[in-house]
């Protein structure tokens, strides 16, 4: 791409459908990156406009006004003004304006319109507005507001041959000053004129099919409303193991194929050890996972995408003050059950700082995918496979168990810092909630797309390199022929656990368990592939090697030690990524350091009282 | 003359699918902040809201309001902060 692509710029209110413009005008080549010294996502593409020259565009924060409010909004304001680090002065300006709400759309367009900017309108939503029975004049806008107005329907990719022609007629005459209007005083009058310009461009308003007011009738009643998100939340998790079977026998199959194939056609040597045990196995009982994750992101995209989080938000924010944070902070706990990374990400719409990072502290203990890894094998191993009621296995009651645990601690743990570190006047909640939508599948697929690749190149590269050097440090040195001592114990990773075990001996954990957490902090799953790269190592013979994860575990572990290792894992911070991710939105290292102390903290308390009342009950 | 009959009460005390009319608002009362974000969502003198849904039972809170096309919802404390009047 060339240096002089001009630069467009999308900005509007949240929920003006700026996003999916976006995605419709750019497709997949898109790059997400941040803005230097603020945690504030850039996202930016290129597009061809129809005389084939490029242009790159940039989706800005939304934003309710160039008075900004939050950090994303003061981003906004700078891009638009040309006064952002790191970013050229824009060469047009696409607002995006929902039609169906001009009144208070239009104050911001009103805002940047003064500032005598090469300006474009897209009057997006047409089709919902005029589901709505609202009749709009896009010419008599245009004349009112004496800048270009394209009516489009970004998510049926409606109307942006128009728009693209528009910007390019736009960037020819780039230095004329067209605006004519003079907007009034801020505040009062601002308003008053956004009112009468709506008013001006409706002409007609029925009462239409007020169909997302009715659906929430049902969604937003104070009985059902509550019943619906728990149905919906108890789908999704069901739907995480029950969708999952089938591709994660896939995956397995897959694995056991590759491995196969590199018995048969290489010798016995370093190699092949490598590749399978190392390499295959290691990797392969991670990547297993991919499915589950990315069920639990698909039900995480169509709850955005259709408008219902807002919803979601507004049942739980009564709920959410009881231990100091709002409805707000619902949205980035519940994505934090797929990963705690985008959950924290998605912590920069609390606009309240204190909210913000009590949410963001209290993140990883939402029960991540990563951990389910973990969870499954101990709970496959150690928990019978038996029904406690109609329909109600046991197994499952134990994994739900465990996520009511994380919930439980985060709650405690949110008000505990609420009345002492992030201590602070109550919170408000005060919220746009947009009319539902059809998600649209091409966004929801691109969304699923991209957060895949985060995993696999996760997979590919820290996971990968944590599993590849475990397996080294626990092949070499080579234990001598006749030695008394296992492979593991005398390989150089085993002398690194001795020394830890006794650190977590109190608390039921053995050797094994004190080696699997090493790596495991690279990324909670690794300790799996870690327990199982090492029991194929100790293993003494063909035979034993061949004996499943499961059967290992269920031969060296007692009861209580296992349930230790489980409540270990509700709360200990093992993933690299989180206190990386924490440390950026943070801005230091105080905040990332304090959430390892704490979690770490809890992990030995709740592994420990695990542990000794499993042991005084006699398990 | 016979002046309207009005009703005055703040916002958080509004019944179910009642209209009314902002009078004013108690800007001392909340952040300076917290001000600029009611004034974003459109939420200022002389609007008109209509309350539309109010949060689960037992606690009836946050409130759901109608303001021009959009939907907002706001907690009763900040609402309590901002006065009504019901035309008659």
């Amino acid at each position: 791409m060339s240096e002089t692509a001009p630069l467009i710029v999308l900005a509007g209110n949240p929920n003006a459908g700026k996003s999916a413009l976006f995605n419709a005008l750019t497709g997949a080549r898109q790059k997400i990156a941040n803005y230097p010294g603020v945690t504030v996502e850039r996202k930016s593409g290129h597009f061809q406009l129809a005389n084939g020259r490029p242009v790159e565009l940039v989706d800005l924060p939304g934003s309710y006004s160039l008075d900004p409010t939050s950090p994303d909004e003061a981003v906004t304001r700078s891009v638009i003004m040309g006064e952002q680090k790191g970013e050229r002065q824009p060469d047009a300006i696409v607002i995006v304006l929902d039609a169906a709400n001009l009144d208070n759309h239009l104050r911001f367009a009103l805002e940047v319109i003064a500032l005598g900017r090469p300006v474009l309108i897209a009057l997006n939503m047409m089709d919902l507005a005029e589901r709505d029975g609202l009749t709009l004049d896009p010419a008599k806008l245009e004349a009112e507001l004496g800048v270009p107005v394209i009516p489009t329907v970004a998510v049926r990719s409606r109307g942006l041959e128009l728009l693209s022609a528009a910007i390019e007629t736009r960037l020819s005459e780039k230095n004329e000053q067209l605006t004519t209007i003079v907007p009034k005083e801020r505040g009062q009058g601002l308003r008053k004129q956004a009112k009468e310009i709506a008013n001006m461009a409706v002409v007609a308003e029925t009462a239409g099919r007020r169909w997302s007011e009715r659906a929430d009738a049902v969604f937003l009643h104070p009985f059902a409303g509550p019943i619906i998100l728990l149905a919906i939340m108890f789908v999704m998790f069901q739907a995480v193991f029950a969708w999952s079977e089938a591709p994660i026998g896939w995956i397995e199959g897959a694995g056991e194929w590759a491995a196969a194939a590199v018995e048969a056609n290489l010798g016995e040597g370093f190699l092949r050890d490598f590749l399978i045990e190392g390499a295959i196995g290691g990797v392969g009982s991670v990547v297993v996972f991919l499915p589950q994750i990315l069920i639990l992101f698909l039900f995480i995209l169509l709850l955005e995408a259709s408008g219902y989080m807002t919803r979601a938000a507004f049942i739980m924010d009564r709920l959410m003050a009881s231990v100091g944070l709002s409805g707000r902070s619902f949205i980035p706990l519940l994505s934090s059950f797929a990963c705690a990374i985008p959950g924290i990400m998605a912590t920069r719409s609390i606009a309240d700082p204190k909210d913000r990072l009590t949410t963001i502290l209290v993140a990883p203990l939402m029960t991540c995918a990563a951990r389910l890894p973990v969870y499954a094998i101990i709970i496959g191993a150690f928990i019978p496979a038996r029904d406690v009621g109609e329909g109600i296995g046991l197994q499952g009651l134990v994994l739900f168990g465990l996520y009511i645990f994380g919930i439980l601690g985060a709650m405690i743990v949110a008000l505990v810092l609420r009345s002492t570190v992030t201590k602070g006047p109550n919170s408000g909640f005060l919220m746009e909630m947009p009319k539902y939508q059809l998600p649209r599948i091409r966004d929801i697929l691109l969304g699923l797309w991209q957060r895949a690749w985060i995993f696999l190149r996760r997979a590919g590269t820290i996971i990968f390199a944590a599993t590849v050097v475990l397996w080294l440090m626990l092949t070499y040195p080579k234990v001598p022929i006749d030695s008394p001592v296992s492979q593991v114990d005398y390989s150089a990773a085993g002398r690194i656990a001795n020394v830890i075990e006794p650190v977590v001996a109190p608390i039921g954990f053995n050797r094994d368990m004190a080696l699997a957490l090493i790596p495991a902090m690279a990324a909670r799953e690794v300790a799996v592939a870690a327990l199982a790269t090492t029991y194929a190592i100790d293993a003494p013979d063909e035979e034993a090697e061949a004996k499943s994860l499961t059967e290992r575990l269920q031969s060296r572990w007692s009861l209580p030690t296992a349930l230790a290792f489980l409540a270990w894992f509700v709360f200990a911070p093992q993933c690299i990524s989180t206190i990386a991710v924490t440390r950026r939105e943070t801005n230091g290292w105080k905040w990332p350091m304090f959430m390892l102390g704490y979690l770490f903290a809890l992990a030995y308390a709740a592994a420990g009282i695990t542990y000794w009342s499993a042991v005084a009950l006699g398990l | 003359m016979n002046a309207p009959v009005t009703l005055a009460l703040t916002l958080d005390r509004l019944a179910m699918r009642q209209r009314a009319e902002i009078s004013s608002i108690d800007w001392d009362a909340m952040s300076e902040n917290e001000g600029a974000r009611l004034r974003a969502l459109g939420l200022d003198e002389g609007v008109t809201v209509e309350k539309l849904h109010k949060g689960m039972f037992g606690f009836n809170d946050p409130i759901a309001l109608k303001v021009g096309r959009m939907m907002i919802a706001i907690r009763k404390s900040h609402a309590a902060n901002i006065s009504v009047v019901i035309p008659a």
